[in-house]
């Protein structure tokens, strides 16, 4: 039965979901501000909120001193990269396990995801001299390994969880209706997976494009990605505040817009299988 | 033609056999009826029969070819779900086109079985809707008519009404038997419900623990019921079964005598007992009598509406030609 919901509580959710929202997005918010100052009012104190001379300084400095369409074009094959990999790699592992699964099924499960816990940082240094051993450092190919092994627990545990809502009743009545194995996939499972095969695609596209460590740690100059075209712009001294919310800007505009557009899949991808 | 015989077919899942060695010819145009209660191996049965299952053992024949290791989709058989399976993201046209296209059956031919079909099961308004917009007898309709437009040698049914209420299962009933006096085609149908192996069936299997216990027509099983369980599992209300010195007289170990087989008499009877819940149909009463020293509750039909209440004392006479009589090992003495 639905919970009868008076008005006067609907005003405070709704004004209590904003407050958070708010929250939330502030961060990016106040980045988005300061990219259109100039460096000294990005550093003044009390801070100003709107009330300031707005400037697009930092973005032309910022074009002009680096390469961005290089850094967009390696987060992009980086992140796609990944992905699309992790999915080729991911949908048989996923599709085995949930359809033949075996009685060790759920240790791997298990196992996979504790990987996560391990903190990076701990794996640096093995993975940072294989690089080095197999001439990976620095190279778009090497990050998309990286990224893609990084993210596989969850692309695995992802598709786990959406082909096991498929009823295998449903496949079997394919199979009764003399669809091969190959027909069955191509014809019943492929199109009932779509939607969760699409918002793990996202998701994934998302945690690989904003990914610092590995692409901090692992590139230099060729290969850099996003993250590192922001990181060029921070300083010790704190000088560059403007710049850097600008270059931050640029950096997550495209991923915010994808985002925006897509919003529907990912909510629907992460709460799947927990409300039907 | 549709021919199926097992020949000491059998099934384990790990160490556990849930289908000894068992013999079965379900012969072609009959309807068979699995039956019995939950667990005892009848869907098993079915899906050994369909090849969604492997068989541990033995052979299935399928028009005397040996079927045993024929994948599900080169069986010819075609399958009813209980949860009628349609695939959802199709519409009910394609959902009942997909075996023929799987047949690689020309577009024209499927387009004409496709309305012959939906025409048959009253579907035709709905071709163009996704499963998700039927209801559950239209679903299952269209689960049947995938069904029928491969021509399959055989139906598979398994438990197909048990999600729908119980008024539209009357309904559906009605339209497989009328199917199936259509098709002829063979159909094994798995039920736990003993109304609707009685009233469809041409042959009914009775089943406990993977063990047939007995195979006959409805009316077979309900007259000679060759042992307890399934005197006890066919008819409703339940045949009432009763041991000790009233069976002693009758020289069994147990006797069975059906409600509708005792009589309610005005007085001398020969057993009496005081009446406890009394259901009205209208048509039939059923008494439930308690203090008949016989068992703990003796079940009765007395045809149209009898004025007894709660606590009376009801006197009864079973009819002699109708004591079933059972030996200690449950088995039937003629």
């Amino acid at each position: 039965m639905a919970r009868a919901v008076t008005s006067k509580r609907k005003i405070i959710n709704t004004a209590a979901a904003w407050t958070v929202g708010l929250l939330i997005f502030f961060p990016i918010l106040w980045t988005i501000l300061t990219s259109f100052k100039t460096e000294a009012t990005a550093i003044a104190d009390p801070p100003v909120f709107i009330g300031f001379e707005w400037t697009l300084a930092n973005y032309a400095t910022v074009l002009e001193r680096s390469d961005y369409a290089r850094f967009l074009w390696n987060s992009i094959i980086i992140a796609g990269g990944s992905t699309i990999l992790g999915i080729l790699v991911a949908v048989p592992a996923a599709w085995s396990m949930a359809f033949v699964p075996s009685k060790h099924t759920k240790d791997i499960l298990l196992w996979m995801l504790s990987t996560k816990m391990l903190p990076a940082v701990g794996v640096l240094y093995p993975i940072y001299l294989i690089f080095i051993k197999l001439g990976l450092l620095d190279s778009r190919t090497g990050l998309v390994i990286v990224l893609m092994l990084m993210n596989l627990p969850i692309i695995v545990w992802m598709l786990y969880t959406y082909f096991r809502e498929i009823p295998g009743e449903i496949l079997e009545a394919a199979r009764m209706d003399g669809a091969s194995l190959k027909e069955e996939i191509l014809y019943v499972l492929t199109p009932m997976a779509v939607p969760g095969i699409a918002s793990t695609l996202l998701l994934n596209f998302i945690l690989a494009w904003n990914e610092a460590f590995w692409t901090l740690n692992l590139t230099a100059a060729k290969a850099a990605p996003l993250t590192a075209f922001i990181a060029s712009y921070s300083s010790p001294e704190g000088l560059f505040y403007a710049k850097l919310s600008a270059a931050s800007t640029m950096a997550i505009v495209p991923i915010l817009i994808l985002g925006w557009f897509s919003q529907k899949q990912l909510v629907s991808g992460l709460t799947f299988g927990a409300v039907k | 033609m549709g021919r199926i015989t097992l020949d000491k077919v059998s099934k384990s899942f790990g160490d556990v056999e849930v289908i000894p060695p068992l013999d079965l010819t379900i012969e072609d145009g009959d309807f068979t009826v699995f039956v019995g209660p939950s667990g005892c191996g009848k869907s098993t049965l079915l899906r050994l029969i369909a090849g969604l299952e492997d068989t541990s053992g033995g052979h299935i024949r399928i028009d005397s070819q040996d079927a045993t290791h024929v994948p599900p989709a080169k069986r010819g058989l075609a399958m009813v779900f209980q949860s009628y399976a349609l695939y959802p993201h199709m519409s009910v046209r394609k959902n009942i086109a997909f075996p023929m296209k799987m047949a690689g059956v020309s577009e024209e031919e499927q387009r004409r079985r496709i309305d012959a079909a939906a025409k048959a099961l009253n579907l035709t308004d709905y071709l163009d809707r996704r499963p998700g917009q039927l209801s559950g007898g239209q679903r299952q309709r269209v689960a049947i008519g995938r069904a029928i437009v491969r021509e399959p040698a055989a139906f598979l049914f398994d438990e197909p009404l048990s999600n729908l209420d119980a008024a539209l299962r009357v309904g559906m009933r009605l339209e497989i038997s009328e199917l199936h006096k259509r098709l002829r085609t063979t159909m094994i149908y798995v039920t736990h419900d003993q109304v609707e192996a009685m009233t469809m069936a041409d042959k009914i299997v009775v089943l406990r623990a993977g063990h047939i216990e007995q195979v006959g027509s409805p009316l077979e099983l309900y007259r000679a019921p060759r042992n307890t369980f399934v005197a006890g599992f066919i008819g409703s209300p339940k045949m009432n079964l009763i041991e000790g010195p009233e069976a002693a007289k009758h020289g069994a170990h147990t006797i069975g005598v059906r409600p509708e087989h005792i009589d309610v008499v005005e007085e001398n009877g020969i057993w009496q007992g005081t009446v406890g819940v009394a259901e009205h149909l209208g048509s039939d009463t059923f008494f439930h009598i308690h203090n008949t020293g016989l068992t703990d509750t003796l079940t009765v039909r007395a045809l149209g509406e009898v004025t007894l209440s709660h606590g009376d004392t009801i006197h009864l006479s079973p009819r002699a030609e109708q004591i079933h009589k059972f030996d200690a090992q449950g088995l039937r003495i003629e």
